[in-house]
């Protein structure tokens, strides 16, 4: 399969099987599409042809089904999302957490729950070596006690059980002291600070439970986070039906000097005004092409930055295995929540059919760990053939369950917008590379 | 080639000294609502970890 596409004023084309990519013209796009090749004359359209066909025989275009399989199920899990608080003291609008309870009552998770987490992260991790663990909410700041206390109990069982633990935290950068910064920076492999953008665009969706507006706080204090960072960071937001002009929001985020931006389209369902419809898609896919060009302009300026869905390492990237299952969720990613119950991952948090088990009992629902094991690009029929296959592994099984009410069922307007992704990703690499080498 | 810029011939590692499961996990690293894979990276291309000789060079 070979899916061409036009971004940046160049054309391209994608080898979908081998991850081949090339960059094109006019010609070669019509020939490899099937349209219309009149306007071209016959001498380019055979030297084009010809080398179509080179390529072709070298097995280079055109390449045949990737035979790959996933490695068959195993109980093993390396990753963990502690969600440590089912309390914020943020009011988000769109929370698909419910104001960060989880359909619970607002509590905190204690140290005998999250040592019981790791410990059986550790002993379900097999020969697992890289151990992750992340620390979300609600708002994890409100348990740092017991966040602290944890990392240090895993930082203490490292060595003698060959570990390597990754902790991350996702905060809403309300309450972040000096010393917060400090422990952030000894233990922490990745902080995301979660910020919306303009200020009109934060405080309408973030505010406080107390109806207080955040915006310039979060900023203060995720600035002062950022000049001390020793270690990966990403500021992220999500953008709504409220905000579809979110690249403004972007460029804003790296206007006031962050350079590590991520922007996620937010999850609802249609009935919210904040939710992003289907008739939203073109607007958003043309917010994609303007963030991408300007992108490319900032990046050779002193505010070059990271786009998170616009980074892509193509000579780095995952193998096949990695790209059929994605995320892991409910296999070797789980998370858990304050009262010690399992879950797929955050999302699924409170709801009670998704439960898997406990961390105490040890005792995990194997059955539906397979379920969800095998749930990725081969187990879902409208991702066999889509050409984005192995870069977004088959989309987030979260998101399908909400809006089809089937893990293995795609959520198609999340795809569209992966697929522009992947296509400025692929875009923005190749004329950086080219711009390179000139 | 005049029509056609290779930028990159093969991308997706399959087979034998692959699916070593050490690399991050997507949801973890930045956006907790997607699992895009592309923008990852390979643990073993880049940290090493199962050839930690590797590493110094």
């Amino acid at each position: 399969m070979v899916h061409t596409f036009g971004l940046l004023d160049r054309l391209f084309a994608l080898d979908t099987e081998s991850g081949a990519f090339f960059e094109i013209d006019a010609v070669v796009k019509a020939l490899l599409d099937g349209d219309d090749t009149s306007p071209f004359s016959s001498c380019e359209i055979e030297s084009a042809k010809a080398e179509i066909n080179k390529l072709k025989s070298s097995g280079t275009l055109f390449v045949s089904e990737l035979k790959a399989e996933l490695p068959p199920y195993s109980p093993v899990i390396k990753a963990m999302c502690l969600n440590v608080s089912h309390n914020c003291n943020f009011a988000c609008e769109y929370c698909f957490a419910d104001g960060g309870t989880y359909h619970d009552e607002r509590r905190n998770m204690d140290f005998e729950t999250a040592k019981a987490a790791i410990d059986m992260l550790v002993e379900a991790s097999g020969k697992r070596r890289n151990l992750e663990i992340d620390f979300f909410g609600g708002e994890p700041m409100l348990d740092i006690d017991v966040v602290k206390k944890a990392v240090y109990y895993a930082r203490s069982i490292e060595k003698e059980r060959d570990k390597n633990f990754r902790f991350t935290i996702t905060t809403n950068a309300y309450k972040l002291s000096d010393e917060d910064i400090d422990f952030f920076n000894e233990q922490m492999y990745n902080v995301v600070l979660s910020i919306d953008g303009r200020k009109e665009v934060h405080d309408r969706v973030r505010k406080t439970v107390g109806g207080k507006e955040t915006h310039d706080t979060v900023i203060k204090n995720a600035l002062r986070f950022k000049d001390r960072r020793k270690g990966q960071y990403y500021v992220r937001g999500t953008f709504t039906r409220y905000n579809l002009d979110f690249a403004d929001d972007i460029l804003y985020l790296n206007d006031v000097g962050f350079d590590q931006i991520s922007m996620e389209p937010v999850v609802l369902p249609d009935s919210s005004p904040m939710a992003i419809r289907e008739s939203d898609l073109p607007t958003v896919i043309k917010e994609y092409d303007r963030l991408a060009a300007e992108y490319i302009v900032r990046r050779k300026t002193d505010k070059w930055f990271n786009f998170f869905h616009f980074m892509i390492d193509i000579d780095n990237a995952p193998c096949a295995s990695k790209r059929l299952k994605g995320c892991g969720a409910g296999g070797e990613y789980v998370a858990v929540a304050p009262d010690g119950k399992i879950y797929p991952c955050h999302q699924f948090d409170g709801i009670e059919q998704m439960a898997l088990g406990d961390v105490f009992s040890k005792k995990l629902d194997e059955q539906k760990r397979k379920k969800f094991y095998y749930c990725g690009v081969p187990s879902k029929q409208e991702c066999v053939s889509c050409w984005a296959k192995y870069y977004c592994s088959g989309g987030c099984m979260a998101n399908s369950f909400k809006y089809n009410g089937d893990i293995n069922k795609p959520y198609k307007p999340a795809c569209e917008l992966m697929r522009k992704r992947v296509e400025c990703a692929l875009a923005v690499k190749a004329i950086e590379e080219s711009e390179d080498g000139d | 080639m005049a029509h056609i810029k290779v930028i990159r011939s093969s991308t997706i590692d399959n087979g034998c000294d692959t699916a070593c499961g050490e690399c991050q996990t997507s949801c973890q690293s930045a956006c907790k609502t997607s699992c895009t894979v592309g923008n990852q990276t390979c643990e073993r291309k880049t940290v090493k970890i199962l050839n930690p000789e590797k590493k110094e060079k």
